[in-house]
């Protein structure tokens, strides 16, 4: 056969290297893991300077984390787990070609997802009117810990900042992936781009897992 | 993937994260980090494992997988070699 009458009748989605949809689908998930290796590591920068500090200065760290609310901290918890769920579900959904459904779950993810950086403004606007934003106005209630407290509050705006800003990096994705599943461009022979803005989507709550308890729940024990 | 299996490992990440919370305020001395950091791997292990489809990947996926954490682990360690090493500070 000619190959120009092969290239004819392939799949419209399938680009020229791969000899199938599925070895394309098996690249293109390998990628996306490389891509998440390296977000690790860019993740993993600021937690190994949190360890540090927190190690060199645990009374101060654990009295900064006692004064940020763990009932918001662990209801986004909770909404960013059933977000994870629905997307699974929705990648489930592409899969067995179930359309309705899968447009369905992608804006549930993303209503999940708004509400999670709602509740995250609410908190800042507290940090905010507690002037417990890092620079001039910082003022912490226990004045002996004002520095370090400094230190753990910039930490938590430098980390849960990167981690809301892949929360509306995934909320654009999760934008482009609904357009293109109105379109028909998503079907089960052709769904990975679902599986790997998947994969992103649940990478970015496995750093919220991370981040939670380092950031909400040390120090609680005490007083 | 049967759907069962992700409304089993949703309503265990659920209970691990109740339990974390309620650990947190129990005073358990060192454990509390150790505690905390646990149920953290163990829940993403969970969903790498199960919502990430790693359980179900080529070993190539494994590789890569395995391979971030253990950079990871050496960017870790080797910054906790010197933090940690420094005489002149005192810790607690």
């Amino acid at each position: 056969m000619l190959p120009e009458a092969t290239h004819d009748q392939h799949h419209p989605a399938l680009a020229h290297q791969f000899d199938s949809l599925a070895a394309q689908s098996e690249a293109t998930t390998l990628g996306m893991w490389v891509f998440l290796a390296t977000e690790v590591l860019f993740f993993g920068g600021l937690f190994a300077c949190y360890a540090v500090y927190r190690m060199w200065y645990p009374e101060a760290f654990a009295a900064a984390s006692r004064s940020i609310d763990i009932t918001l901290g662990a209801t986004n918890t909770v909404v960013l787990i059933t977000s994870s769920l629905t997307m699974a579900l929705a990648v489930h959904a592409a899969q067995t070609g179930k359309r309705t459904l899968l447009m369905t779950f992608l804006v549930i993810t993303m209503l999940l997802g708004v509400v999670f950086l709602g509740i995250k403004s609410v908190e800042y606007y507290q940090k905010f009117t507690e002037h417990h934003i890092p620079g001039p106005n910082f003022s912490f209630e226990d004045g002996k810990f004002n520095r370090h407290a400094q230190l753990f509050f910039s930490l938590y705006f430098a980390m849960t900042w990167l981690h809301a800003a892949h929360m509306i990096i995934g909320l654009g994705i999760m934008l482009t992936m609904l357009w293109w599943s109105w379109r028909g461009i998503i079907t089960p022979e052709y769904y990975s781009p679902i599986e790997i803005s998947g994969l992103y989507w649940h990478f970015v709550d496995i750093v919220w897992i991370f981040l939670f308890p380092l950031l909400y729940l040390i120090g609680r024990h005490a007083h | 993937m049967p759907l069962r299996i992700y409304y089993t490992i949703f309503a265990i990440l659920m209970f691990c994260t109740y339990l974390t919370v309620q650990m947190a305020f129990l005073d358990l001395g060192e454990w509390n980090t150790f505690a905390a950091l646990a149920i953290a791997i163990f829940k993403a292990t969970l969903v790498v494992l199960f919502f990430m489809h790693v359980k179900y990947s080529p070993k190539l996926t494994w590789a890569v997988v395995i391979g971030s954490v253990f950079w990871l682990g050496i960017l870790l360690a080797f910054t906790m070699t010197d933090y940690l090493t420094r005489g002149w500070r005192t810790y607690g």
